[in-house]
Formats: C-alpha cells, sequence, structure tokens
C-alpha cells in the first residue's frame, strides 16, 4: 500500500538529529520496554506473521504514522492484531480489563520464547521454481500500486536495475497469513542513484532493494 | 511486584543517567498509560506470561547488542580465511559466534573499502540485524534517516560527521526484505599487527549500519582521556 510509512525520497521531514552513539539507552522509556516486549510475545502466539505484523503499522493513517514515535506505532499495530485476531475485545481494550478469560491458548514461558527468538524464523523456502531473471539481467520494477502489504517501495516502482544477486526463494510478503505461504525468488537489485532521482540524485550512489519476482518485469 | 513494576526498578539502576526522560513526580504520559493497560489485561487474561516480557526485554535489552557485531568485524580484519568465509557464508560465519535468530535470520556482510562505502537503510519500517547490532537506536527508525538515506546518502553522511571522496561510490542496501545486512567498514590506518581483542573496541555500531567510520586509535585514545 501507499501508505504513510513508504518514506524513501520524502522530503521535509527534517534533520536526523542522531543521539550520540555511546550515550543512546536501548529503550528511553518504561512503556516502551512493554511495547516491545507485548509486541514480541503476543506475535509469538502464531495468530500473525511478520508481514501481517508490518502492515498492521502501514494501515494507520499516514499523519498518525508520521507523529507516532516508533514504539507508539508497534503499540498501535499490537492493539490492531490483537483484535483483529479476536485475541482480546475492543471492549476489553477500553475498559483495561478482560471480559473473559484465554481458552485453549498456549502461552510461551521464558525459556521457550527465548529459544524462538534465538532460532528465529527464516524465510527461505524450498520450492521447485527457476528463477526468470540472472545475475546482469536489466529488470524494471513494475508500475503497480497494490492496496495491501507490499515490500516494492513507491520510489524504484517503474525504474529499470540491474540484478546482482539471487538471494533464493523466499516467502512473498504481499500475500502471506497464517495459512497461505506462496514463495518467490529474491532478488537484490542495484539501481543507480540518477535512474532513481534524475539531476537531483547523488551520480555517485547507487540503491540495492531486495525485490521478489512478481514485482519485476523484463524492461 | 507485579512485573511492569520490576522492570521499572531495574531501569533506574541500570540506567542512572537517563532518568531525567521520565522523572517520577510527572504524571506517567497517555500512551505510557495505555500500554501499561493493555499488559496487565494480556497478562489477567492468560495471552502473555509476565516473566516472558522480562526474559524478552532483558534479552535485548542486556545480552544482544553491536558488541557481537563488533567481534565478527574484528575477526575478519585480521584472519583472512574468516572474511572468506562471512563472503561465502555469512550466517554460518557468524553463527560461529553463536549470533543467530531472529532478525539475522539471513545475513549479507558488505565491505567498505577505499571506493566503496555501504550504508544501510530500511525505507518501509525498521529492519536491522538484531543478532549482530541488537535493537536499532532511534535515528535509524526515524522519518528523517529513512526517507533521505536512498536520496541523499553523502548530506546523510555528512550529518553524522562523515565526510567522503568525490570518487568513492556510496552504495545504499535497502531492507525490503528479510535478508539483514552488515556492514565490515574498513580497517583503520595504524592498528597493523593489533589483535581481533585490540580492534573491536574501534568497531561502532554506526560503523556497522554504514554512517561513520571505525574508530581510529587517536578516537580511542582521545575517548579512554575523557
Amino acid at each position: 500500500m501507499n501508505g504513510g510509512h513508504d518514506l524513501g525520497g520524502m522530503h521535509g521531514l527534517g534533520p536526523i538529529n542522531p543521539e550520540p552513539e555511546a550515550e543512546e539507552p536501548v529503550f528511553h522509556a518504561d512503556w516502551e520496554r512493554s511495547a516491545f516486549a507485548v509486541t514480541l510475545a503476543t506475535a509469538l502466539l502464531g495468530r500473525w506473521n511478520i508481514d501481517m505484523g508490518r502492515h498492521s503499522r502501514e494501515r494507520q493513517h499516514p499523519a498518525t504514522y508520521l507523529r507516532n514515535s516508533y514504539y507508539e506505532n508497534w503499540f498501535a499495530g499490537t492493539q490492531t492484531l490483537l483484535v483483529e485476531s479476536g485475541l482480546v475485545t475492543a471492549a476489553e481494550i477500553a475498559e483495561g480489563r478482560p471480559r473473559s478469560k484465554a481458552q485453549g491458548i498456549r502461552v510461551p514461558g521464558p525459556e521457550q520464547a527465548l529459544n524462538a527468538v534465538k532460532a528465529g524464523g527464516p524465510a527461505d523456502i524450498d520450492a521447485p521454481i527457476t528463477p526468470a531473471y540472472k545475475v546482469g539481467d536489466r529488470v524494471r520494477v513494475r508500475n503497480f500500486n497494490p492496496r495491501g502489504h507490499t515490500r516494492a517501495p513507491r520510489y524504484v516502482r517503474g525504474h529499470v536495475g540491474e540484478i546482482v544477486r539471487l538471494h533464493g526463494i523466499h516467502v512473498y510478503p504481499d500475500t502471506h497469513t497464517p495459512e497461505k505461504t506462496e514463495g518467490f525468488p529474491l532478488y537484490s537489485v542495484r539501481f543507480s542513484g540518477a535512474e532513481l532521482w534524475g539531476p537531483d540524485g547523488d551520480g555517485r550512489s547507487a540503491v540495492y532493494a531486495d525485490l521478489w519476482e512478481p514485482y519485476l518485469e523484463k524492461p | 511486584m507485579p512485573p511492569s513494576d520490576h522492570r521499572d526498578h531495574g531501569h533506574d539502576h541500570d540506567h542512572d543517567d537517563h532518568d531525567h526522560h521520565h522523572d517520577h513526580t510527572e504524571p506517567p504520559s497517555d500512551i505510557a498509560l495505555r500500554v501499561k493497560s493493555l499488559e496487565s489485561l494480556l497478562i489477567e487474561k492468560g495471552l502473555v506470561d509476565p516473566a516472558t516480557l522480562d526474559a524478552l526485554v532483558d534479552r535485548y535489552e542486556h545480552r544482544v547488542g553491536p558488541r557481537n557485531g563488533a567481534k565478527v568485524v574484528a575477526r575478519a580484519w585480521t584472519d583472512p580465511k574468516y572474511l572468506q568465509w562471512l563472503r561465502d557464508d555469512p550466517n554460518a560465519a557468524i553463527g560461529d559466534f553463536g549470533f543467530k535468530g531472529r532478525q539475522g535470520e539471513h545475513m549479507v556482510c558488505v565491505e567498505n573499502g577505499p571506493k566503496v562505502h555501504n550504508l544501510v537503510v530500511c525505507t518501509l519500517c525498521s529492519c536491522y540485524p538484531w543478532t549482530v547490532l541488537g535493537l536499532p537506536p532511534v535515528w535509524y527508525k526515524s522519518a528523517p534517516y529513512r526517507s533521505r538515506a536512498v536520496a541523499d546518502p553523502r548530506g546523510v553522511l555528512a550529518e553524522f560527521g562523515t565526510k567522503l571522496a568525490d570518487d568513492v561510490e556510496v552504495r545504499v542496501w535497502d531492507s525490503t526484505s528479510e535478508m539483514r545486512y552488515l556492514v565490515i567498514p574498513e580497517r583503520p590506518a595504524g592498528t597493523d599487527g593489533w589483535s581481533a581483542e585490540q580492534l573491536e573496541p574501534l568497531v561502532t555500531r554506526n560503523s556497522m549500519i554504514g554512517v561513520e567510520k571505525a574508530k581510529s586509535p587517536a578516537d580511542l585514545k582521545k575517548a579512554a582521556a575523557e
């Protein structure tokens, strides 16, 4: 979707103002710890996947997304997914207390949760798919504007780049649900700064984006 | 003591320097109240285990961080066989230290050199190699960085005080998939004969994202004197 999260090339967002590395804490307030941990712990319940998690944040009004701090966006997305998955009702969130206890849900304890994050969740899958492109091929990113989740940023759509690497067959974020996992070849595609930004770009720079085969076409 | 208070308590001791962010005489913010309310709801409802929340925070606040990545880089600087392993099979080479898991399942190392400088961003969210760098800094997740890194990388680098020669190509890696990028900065001059352990402190988090170069021996001396 063309949401407030798709920021590549946007102007007017101000200076970066980085905190000095040696002084920056991992969390800046205790509620950030809670928002982080609740998001991770509820994701481990398996009712949604990482792509749905991203989409839940992207679906906010662009003004809200941009105004919110990072963990405010995480919190908003997690609330959305908890309600949509039926794990919690909107009334329970409004009242701050449960109307019923959760039934038949396996809640990971600390050891199980740590094992899960230490193991991770690989996104590559075994599938008998022959990639349509090879290293060195020129490809164009399709001009498409899906309303759902996608990982093709607006700033590369319609532009021509070169395949520099095949990463393998990876889960396709655009159609990924708990019930459906589709895989497509994932490529690293190199775009010159001039191709992406014209005379306003940096002619001595290049951008590499990871793009799935359905995003691409022959130029 | 409820788990949230437990974490508050730990925070006071671990980060005294940063407590000015939330003076205890001020009422908690709206977002703090809403997050705590949801956390309590989920615990009462039986959807999360408070001990799990504590364990996850502890791991990502204290156990996983950029010192992991520094070990990888310092070994790559001193051991050509390891560098080749990193190029050929980065997951296995990084996994050799035990650095594995969520947000580090598919690693790629990109090497800086005299004519190439790499910079990592995630324009669509905040993808970052947790296993080697921990959780990303605020600026990495911010709209200014995400919007400009791809379009004006030299301007972004200048904001970090990093100036590159005109003939250096900047390669910006937009983390649009589950591939995660770790920059191998250039080994600083004046470190001939240094061991991996000696080199590690030169490898900063920012140098592994690519917004800065690794520290020089002079930087290290200066920091020690301060």
